[in-house]
């Protein structure tokens, strides 16, 4: 149909130039990535060392993993801050696990296998999720205000089942038959750790998921216009539900991989690390109202806050002056954020306004001849 | 441009506010070209033109929302720079927005006079003030309601009183009204233009847009026309018909609303058996109230009535967003009884809602992907989108409804409101429905567009497809329906066949009452198209 050509033709408002926004939006992350990774290497001569990246990039696994989840809630419009508190729970439950069941009444300790105990944390962690969802679509709890709640009984849960105290030496022995557990984090194939090709994995599967996948595109809508996405079809209450879910599992893979590397779980592990992922996924250009965001953009939010505070502390900054930087960085990209959409915004009007312009009324196929 | 327009001497006083060669920019957009307006004291200048043809762009420039790229603001003959409304309002110059921009959190007396409270002893809020101002605003517009009221408690006709108070109450010079009776019932419209009339006797320039043409012309003293962004032709109301703003609108004639339609219609695909719903905004008032109604295939009917007749309430209830009270609603014969939305959707059952912005269309997404948002699982395999199947759906439907976009992946708030409406028509579309139910389709659509929504559905009707939709304009009812159903109270009070009956009929149905004004202008304009 001559529709899309006839726009097409105008050269002012081509689709190349759309295009180059929405690249700059992303590039900005990018950009301060590569200047980040300049500045330090010019700074320190063991910043740029494959070990030292390395390092690195599983520091930033970790966050990228609890971003991944995150981005999933915040595209959705939501929020999830429960995840550093289901880190720890589910880093304390592979803990129990791990140390042996005491069943008094038969008088026996019971080890399951690594499998089970993994399985187990997942189940845990995704619950936490599930518990958020009922909570913000059956009982209509604002998103911030469920995972708050959650964020305590979490954590509560998982002091009430450590009694308070880390549980150490998570090897396993051989005749317990449940060793492995300590591979999930320290482990390596072929010379990089495990944490790191975790994220990689997770990260192609939420990619897939966002854009090849129908619950991927209603993830989206329901976060750009609940109302519209419902009265379209979208099964909207099932699409909130698993969004928690997904940021619970990822919460459990986070705390199994640290209290795998550890071999230790400590039940305040993963304390402010909702705080961290929020950043990653702000940073990547994700909009908190909903809609807009995508994995690229939340892992380059994830590498620039690991390469910031690890290289703080690799040339010698000062705690305080890291906490500093790293809320001004947050802050700093939000603000340019903000510049773009507004940007963005105004050349969306000028394109409606012309759209308009063109509108040619006389056309013999549509406007059809009055029959009375 | 062809302005037939000569700015007149800076000597006439009746002048109360010129524009002088306006030209706005918005990137490399002209939406206003160099335009001379004028406003005159004591008198009504209504703007005449389709969306877009920079009419609510030069009220955003007089009321210092936006600042002109060129060209000058004059007030008494000086020139100003007008910064902010703030700036504007202490200028005299007040403005109705066509968006309602009220706190409904407040309640009407603080809505009343947000941002300019009355004050006692210098710091604390004047309440005793404000409330009886109020109260003296709210009997002068005819409308009952205690100050304290919340203004989200209101009816959406009501809170547009408010907004018309809140202009009233800034005791301004110049009054700018975008689209005023947008939500107002046909006596609230005369409440209003009542108050208009005793406004310009006190001296008060009032400028006046609407999509409502008769109405505007009712009221007009002046009528301007814009199109692309240029003022194209000026005249005394009286001098001028319907007729002659509509071609200088569109450069062409109009009332080639009516599409072909079918005589003979197929099995019953919708089935309303003493239907009541709930008002949502006042659960024990009932917004439908006993209905039984019957949609053909092929049938494309319409429900006609004023605001609060219970016509949105009807179609939401039907497209599962509200549960019925009582009654049935069959679909080919098959209960609907309390299916989720999307299992409605699925069967074959789609509203395009009434409010684009806040029910139609994710802005966040691109035009495609608005326009497969409902009918995303008939490209998926497995779990998987099948890009291919998902892009020709898109193109075929781009083409089809003949949306006027860049591309499939442009962001869908860079269409006009026209464009933005056929995607969400698109979109119901692609889900194949068997019944599709359309809540004021063209609201505030232009003329040439509006023509285009109607023919699109009058082509799917014919098709096979049952169409029911609302609208609260009598031409549109009888120019683009089969039958016409008139609600009034939630009660079905009459039908008619639009070959036969009349404005006035349809309109004495409703409860409303007919101008004279209305009926000249309807005669003049039926005369010149039959």
């Amino acid at each position: 149909m001559s529709a899309t050509n006839s726009s097409a033709k105008t050269p002012r408002f081509n689709r190349s130039n759309i295009d180059i926004g929405s690249i700059l939006l992303e590039g900005r992350a990018f950009i301060a990535l590569i200047v980040l990774i300049i500045i330090f290497a010019l700074l320190s001569d063991s910043f740029l060392t494959a070990g030292n990246l390395i390092t690195m990039t599983k520091h930033v696994a970790m966050n990228a993993i609890l971003a991944i989840g995150m981005l999933f809630v915040i595209l959705k419009g939501g929020i999830d801050l429960s995840i550093g508190s289901t880190v720890g729970l589910s880093g304390v439950v592979a803990g129990v696990l791990l140390q042996g069941l005491q069943l008094d009444s038969l008088n026996v300790v019971l080890y399951p296998a690594v499998w089970v105990v993994v399985l187990c944390s997942l189940l845990v962690g995704t619950l936490v999720g599930f518990i958020n969802g009922v909570l913000v679509t059956r009982f209509n709890v604002a998103p911030f205000i469920a995972t708050l709640g959650m964020l305590y009984v979490a954590r509560g849960a998982a002091l009430l089942i450590s009694n308070g105290s880390t549980y150490p030496r998570l090897a396993g022995t051989p005749e317990n038959g449940n060793t492995g557990f300590g591979l999930i984090g320290g482990g390596r194939l072929l010379g990089i750790p495990m944490a790191i090709w975790i994220m990689v994995v997770f990260a192609v599967i939420a990619l897939i998921v966002l854009r090849a996948t129908p619950f991927g595109r209603w993830v989206y809508a329901t976060g750009g216009n609940e109302r519209a996405a419902e009265l379209a079809g979208v099964p909207v209450r099932k699409v909130k539900l698993r969004v928690y879910m997904i940021s619970g599992f990822c919460a459990a893979v986070a705390g199994l991989i640290i209290s795998s590397e550890l071999t230790a779980a400590a039940p305040q592990t993963g304390e402010s690390f909702e705080l961290n992922a929020i950043a990653a996924v702000v940073i990547g250009g994700a909009a908190l109202t909903g809609g807009r965001g995508n994995i690229r953009g939340v892992l380059l939010g994830a590498f620039v806050i690991g390469f910031l505070s690890d290289g703080l502390v690799i040339v010698g900054v000062s705690t305080f002056w890291q906490i500093t930087i790293k809320g001004a960085v947050i802050v700093l990209a939000v603000v340019l954020d903000q510049a773009q959409q507004r940007f963005k915004r105004s050349k969306n009007a000028a394109l409606a306004a012309a759209s308009k312009g063109q509108q040619t009324p006389q056309n013999s196929e549509t406007t059809a001849v009055p029959t009375k | 441009m062809t302005t037939l327009v000569e700015p007149e001497a800076a000597v006439n006083t009746d002048v109360v506010m010129r524009a002088v060669g306006i030209t706005k920019n918005y990137g490399p957009t002209r939406a206003l070209k160099g335009v001379d307006f004028e406003i005159r004291r004591g008198t009504v200048t209504v703007l005449f033109g389709e969306n877009g043809a920079g009419k609510s762009t030069l009220m955003k420039i007089l009321s210092g929302v936006e600042t002109p790229s060129a060209g000058v603001l004059e007030l008494d003959g000086q020139p100003v720079e007008l910064r902010s409304t703030v700036d504007a309002v202490e200028r005299g110059i007040a403005i109705i927005h066509q968006e309602l921009s009220l706190a409904p959190n407040l309640n009407i007396r603080d809505n009343i006079f947000m941002g300019r409270e009355a004050r006692a002893r210098g710091i604390f809020v004047d309440y005793k003030l404000e409330s009886s101002r109020t109260a003296d605003l709210l009997r002068h517009l005819e409308e009952d309601l205690d100050p304290k009221t919340l203004v989200g408690d209101l009816r959406v006709g009501q809170q547009q009183v408010v907004e018309i108070a809140r202009a009233l109450a800034g005791d301004a010079r110049v009054l700018i009204m975008d689209e005023p009776t947008s939500a107002l019932s046909g006596s609230e419209v005369e409440v209003l233009f009542r108050v208009v009339r005793e406004l310009t006797a006190a001296g008060v320039a009032i400028v006046y847009i609407s999509h409502h043409l008769e109405e505007a012309l009712e009221i007009a003293d002046q009528a301007v026309v814009f199109r692309d962004g240029a003022l194209v032709a000026k005249a005394a109301a009286s001098d001028i018909d319907l007729a002659w703003i509509i071609s200088n609108m569109v450069g062409r004639n109009a009332d080639d609303l009516a599409p072909d339609l079918l005589d003979e219609f197929g099995d019953v695909a919708l089935r309303l058996t003493d239907v009541k719903v709930a008002d949502p905004s006042n659960p024990a008032r009932l917004a439908v109230d006993g209905l039984s109604l019957e949609v053909r295939r092929g049938e494309m009917v319409c429900l006609y009535g004023l605001m609060g007749a219970g016509r949105t309430e009807l179609l939401e209830a039907l497209a599962g967003r509200t549960a019925l009270l009582a009654g049935t609603a069959e679909l080919e014969g098959a209960p609907l009884g309390n299916r989720s939305i999307a299992e409605r959707v699925e069967l074959g059952l789609t509203l395009v809602p009434e409010d684009r912005q806040r029910d139609g269309l994710v802005q966040t997404m691109s035009v495609g992907e608005n326009l497969t948002l409902a009918s995303l699982l008939s490209y998926a395999k497995n779990i998987f989108l099948s890009r291919t199947q998902e892009r020709a759906a898109i193109e075929r439907e781009i083409g089809d409804v003949r949306v006027k976009t860049a591309s499939a992946s442009a962001s869908i708030t860079s269409l006009s409101g026209g464009n933005q409406q056929k995607v969400v028509i698109g979109k119901a579309l692609l889900t194949d429905p068997r019944v599709l139910l359309l809540d004021e389709p063209t609201r505030g659509i232009d003329v040439g567009a509006k023509a285009e929504i109607f023919a699109l559905m009058a082509r799917e009707s014919r098709k096979g497809l049952a169409v029911l939709y609302a609208t609260s304009e009598v031409g549109e009812a009888l120019s683009a329906s089969t039958r016409i159903v008139v609600l009034s109270k939630g009660r079905i009070v009459a039908q008619f066949d639009p070959r036969t009956t009349t404005r006035e009929e349809v309109m004495v149905a409703s409860g409303e009452t007919v101008d004279e004004a209305v009926d000249a202008a309807v005669d003049a304009r039926n005369g010149d198209a039959r």
